[in-house]
């Protein structure tokens, strides 16, 4: 019943959590109970630490030439290149791994990691890169000034800098030159309670299957059930940022 | 001649003072822009004097609580101002809201004040076919505002 070892380095707040998950619902006084918060939230209300949003990729099932999630990705959000790859905004990109050894390759999809300890939300000097509730590792654009100290310090190579002006933006990503950016895990769709991101909706509908969404701290999510039967990695485990998104045979 | 001169004066100072406030009047009234859905409304989602004195307030306060804390499905929501108030060129298609004498530019341009949405937000309606997070209620509901005083509270 515990959080799969959320946090490496916090094994007091992993007992307590586990402890509060176990019960279930709490009786704080005479007459008064905190119950455990339901999965899928409603639209007005706040992210809760009830939840952590997650992802599981299968290196195994990821198919070599396709790029269903990068476009489904960019459809969603309206993210459109300037057939610039080196400046253009990057939410999710396909990474090949080939061992030297054995000449094995591999091919993953890379995006934002969510941590939970991210390096992004360290060095911010505006707060602007935040971690939310939830654990989604987002980008405030109200309040980014365009630094781009967090792309310096992510491992992972996962935000982009908005470099020229855009307009006819998609609703779901309201976006401008100036700003960090990164992915969302579909914010705008968790929010409004569908819980499935687009490249997991694409990645199915090639009939791949890969990747896989769901809620960490939910023990009977999916996600969580994969996860506690076939062993995951965390890409750059060795940083202990404690990643939502892992892979398995990688 | 001395005193025509004086009432003529005095009748210009008149028909200044009546002017202006019938441009200022008119000014304002360019807000609901023809063609838009908000033309076709009695009022937007609260009173339209409150609206004029305080939108700013009210978008920046759920700016912050939809963005950092995830709260949506808000009473005032930047995305439904674009649907409701931008208009449409001859052709039928939507003119952005912040192009020369349309709804948002309008006022702003008037007052001299340049809002800085549009660089990130878009300003036509949206025709994506995956909207999420999104009203789609066509009357807005009531809102209590009676405690809310009609002019900028700021602290």
């Amino acid at each position: 019943m515990s959080n799969k070892g959320d946090q490496p380095t916090m094994e007091r707040r992993n007992f307590i959590g586990g402890t509060i998950a176990a019960a279930g619902a709490v009786t704080l006084a005479p007459g008064v109970i905190l119950q455990a918060v339901a999965a899928n939230k409603a639209e007005t209300e706040a992210a809760s630490s009830e939840n952590r949003w997650g992802m599981v990729i299968d290196t195994n099932k990821c198919a070599d030439g396709c790029t269903a999630c990068v476009d489904a990705c960019s459809d969603e959000h309206g993210l459109e290149g300037h057939g610039r790859p080196q400046t253009d905004a990057v939410w999710i990109r396909t990474v090949k791994l080939k061992d030297t050894q054995t000449g094995h390759i591999s091919r993953l999809p890379l995006m934002c990691q969510h941590c939970e300890h991210p390096p992004c939300v360290d060095v911010c000097p505006t707060t602007a890169s935040f971690k939310r509730a939830d654990g989604l590792v987002l980008v405030d654009r109200h309040r980014c000034i365009g630094c781009r100290y967090c792309m310096m310090a992510c491992p992972y190579k996962a935000r982009s800098f908005v470099h020229e002006v855009i307009t006819d933006q998609s609703v779901n990503a309201p976006r401008g030159k100036g700003c960090v950016e990164s992915c969302t895990l579909c914010v705008h769709r968790i929010d409004a309670g569908v819980m499935q991101t687009a490249c997991q909706e694409a990645c199915t509908k090639e009939g791949h299957g890969a990747i896989l969404f769901g809620d960490l701290k939910d023990p009977n999510s999916e996600i969580s059930q994969a996860l506690k039967k076939y062993d995951s990695t965390q890409i750059r485990a060795d940083l202990e940022l404690n990643t939502g998104v892992r892979y398995f045979n990688l | 001649m001395r005193s025509l001169l004086i009432s003529n004066r005095y009748f210009l100072i008149l028909l200044a003072g009546m002017l202006f406030p019938a441009l200022q009047a008119h000014a304002e009234s360019a807000h609901v822009t023809k063609g838009s859905k908000a033309a076709s409304m009695d009022s937007c989602v609260a009173p339209t004097e409150l609206m004029r004195r305080n939108h700013m307030d009210f978008l920046k306060h759920e700016r912050d609580e939809t963005v950092r804390e995830g709260v949506r499905g808000v009473p005032y929501s930047l995305s439904e101002c674009i649907d409701c108030h931008a208009g449409t060129d001859e052709t039928g298609k939507s003119v952005p809201v912040d192009a020369e004498g349309q709804f948002c530019q309008a006022c702003h341009g008037y007052v001299a004040v340049s809002p800085p949405c549009f660089q990130c937000h878009r300003t036509t309606p949206s025709k994506q076919e995956h909207r999420y997070g999104y009203h789609t209620t066509e009357t807005p509901s009531a809102i209590p505002h009676e405690s809310q005083p009609a002019g900028i509270q700021r602290d």
